[in-house]
């Protein structure tokens, strides 16, 4: 209870900052439209503003402070016109009967969704296997184990742009090219976690498999599937969260077909932040749904597997 | 030209059975060249089935391809190596890390802020936050400055989130210990929670290395001036001149491990002194 309280204080002080911070971003504009319409304005002349500071120029017009929050293309949109924008596209659509027009953000969100959910299944089934592998072959071990984890190092988000020219090329469908990205970036954390966690078992476990004669096989989905859970579902949150990101910036150089990604390439465009802000919202929400359907996930299944908590 | 496909695919076969062989011994030496050979294995298969099968260097360019367009276009590598690590993603680190480490001791006197601070900060840490590229070069525009930005906001969170769990991380008898030394609240920051913060804070250091370049490259496909490393390869894959999209992505291989070294090797001479770090 007293942790809700401390979260909450540290979001209103967030929003509350996000608030202030509208008044100097948009101030510039504010005077603009103000001296159109005729008001006073300090300094009168639009060369001279353009020189001041922002803050400066927020403090000589304090009048025009109420005029800031609601721009139809502020530099910073104030909170509520995000929340606007977002509800506007979300659940205004579905009211309307047109939950999958083109400017719905849950058309959208479901293209990245999609997109990121089969590169994650793809990526994770991959990256169990490439684990199992690696822990059963030294060779594997050695071999590969190390560029894996250099790998890590390397910002694999960059070649997004290459992946999807050459996989256009193959006439491959455009959800299989976000997938592909996708597939990539969850890949690496599942097998780093999975390693770790088939080795989890310790030497004491080990030796009773052992002495119960288990094959390998039955040791490996007797003992150490079961004991890698806890590591598996730990990189699977990475992994997820990864995964979106890739489908995000896949969809930058696919922008065609939409997606939350092509959202935000729009908005840039068009100078539609209001736009940009509330796909970034829904990006943020997909990712928070997406973390904590794992986090659900986990939690009833070590329950049910007796791992303590 | 099935030479090639036969040839790469034999000498994939040695060489594994070579790395099988070699795997069982204990040898120093062996944990360097296993991995070495394997990875020389990989862009031999691939030269060889690239010549082999023909492959159009639009769609994969061979190794040597790449290695010669490399090496010929090293000053224009140099010029988006500068504009995007050395200004871009170099400056937002160390600006978004500081800032992080500072907003950590900032909190620091207060519990309740802390209980606040970490779950939103792990939380916005998962967040797609490269998405905020777009608003950022709108604010900063088509400079280095933007691609700092971006790299300021992306580290920031996850330096936060270590740095106050590292400051949390000394125990409560050596806390007791400092008081009973009549250690004022700041002496007790600088000789005891900041040193016991250290393999935290290098953890969350070494995480954002690879946020600051990934931050970098993506702001860059938003808007940048005609140079940098996110710029080359977003026009060149438009040009289909892939082997110049390879060499910029060698080119980040090396700096983001070469960066990454570089904190590891900070971490070991500065906290020498950590279970981890004695092997």
């Amino acid at each position: 209870m007293k942790s809700v309280l401390a979260i909450l204080t540290v979001v209103v002080a967030l929003v509350g900052f996000w608030y202030a911070a509208c008044v100097p971003m948009n101030i510039h504009e504010a005077a603009m439209q103000a001296q159109r319409a005729g008001e006073e304005v300090t300094p009168a002349e639009a060369p001279e503003r353009r020189h001041m500071g922002r803050i400066s120029l927020a403090l000589k017009n304090t009048g025009l402070w109420s005029t800031v929050f609601s721009q139809e293309r502020p530099q910073l949109p104030a909170p509520h016109q995000v929340a606007q924008e977002f509800w506007k596209t979300t659940w205004g659509m579905i009211e309307r009967g047109r939950a999958f027009s083109k400017r719905s953000l849950i058309l959208h969100g479901w293209i990245t969704l999609s997109a990121t959910l089969l590169g994650f299944a793809f990526g994770t089934a991959l990256g169990i296997v490439l684990a199992v592998s690696i822990v059963h072959s030294r060779a594997m071990d050695m071999s590969v184990m190390p560029w894996i984890i250099a790998s890590q190092t390397v910002p694999i988000l960059a070649i997004a742009p290459m992946i999807v020219v050459v996989l256009a090329a193959l006439s491959v469908d455009d959800i299989v090219a976000k997938g592909v990205i996708s597939m990539y970036l969850s890949f690496f954390p599942v097998v780093v976690g999975m390693v770790k966690g088939l080795r989890s078992p310790d030497a004491m476990q080990m030796d009773q498999m052992k002495t119960w004669n288990a094959t390998r096989a039955e040791t490996l989905w007797k003992l150490r599937l079961p004991s890698s859970t806890p590591y598996l579902f730990a990189s699977l949150k990475v992994g997820v969260a990864a995964s979106l990101i890739g489908a995000v910036v896949a969809e930058l150089s696919l922008s065609s077909n939409g997606g939350l990604g092509a959202r935000l390439l729009a908005g840039s465009y068009y100078g539609q932040t209001v736009q940009i802000w509330s796909a970034l919202f829904a990006a943020a929400a997909l990712a928070a749904v997406l973390v904590w359907a794992i986090g659900v996930a986990q939690k009833v299944t070590l329950k049910r597997m007796g791992f303590a908590q | 030209m099935m030479a090639w496909v036969f040839g790469s695919l034999l000498f994939w076969a040695a060489a594994w059975a070579l790395n099988v062989r070699l795997s069982r011994l204990s040898a120093p030496w062996v944990r360097f060249f296993v991995p070495a050979l394997f990875g020389m294995t990989v862009i031999i298969v691939w030269e060889g089935m690239v010549r082999g099968f023909g492959v159009n260097p639009v769609l994969l360019p061979a190794p040597s391809a790449i290695a010669a367009t490399f090496v010929g276009e090293i000053p224009t590598l140099w010029g988006d190596l500068v504009q995007t690590f050395f200004k871009g993603a170099l400056s937002g680190y160390v600006i978004g890390c500081t800032a992080g480490v500072l907003t950590a001791i900032a909190v620091d006197r207060s519990p309740f802020l802390q209980r606040g601070l970490l779950p939103v900060g792990n939380f916005v840490a998962a967040l797609p936050i490269v998405g905020m590229a777009p608003i950022l070069v709108m604010w900063f525009g088509f400079g280095w400055q933007s691609k700092a930005a971006v790299v300021v906001v992306m580290v920031f969170f996850p330096m936060l989130v270590n740095a106050v769990e590292g400051l949390r991380a000394s125990e409560t008898m050596q806390r007791d210990l400092m008081h009973t030394y009549a250690a004022t609240p700041g002496q007790g920051l600088r000789k005891l929670r900041l040193p016991a913060a250290m393999p935290f804070i290098f953890n969350g250091l070494k995480i954002c290395t690879t946020l600051a370049l990934i931050g970098a490259i993506v702001a860059e496909f938003f808007g940048s001036p005609i140079k940098g490393m996110g710029f080359r390869i977003s026009t060149e894959v438009g040009r289909l001149a892939l082997d110049m999209v390879w060499a910029e992505i060698v080119v980040a291989a090396i700096v983001g491990s070469a960066f990454y070294g570089a904190v590891a090797l900070a971490e070991r001479v500065i906290t020498f002194w950590h279970p981890s770090q004695r092997g």
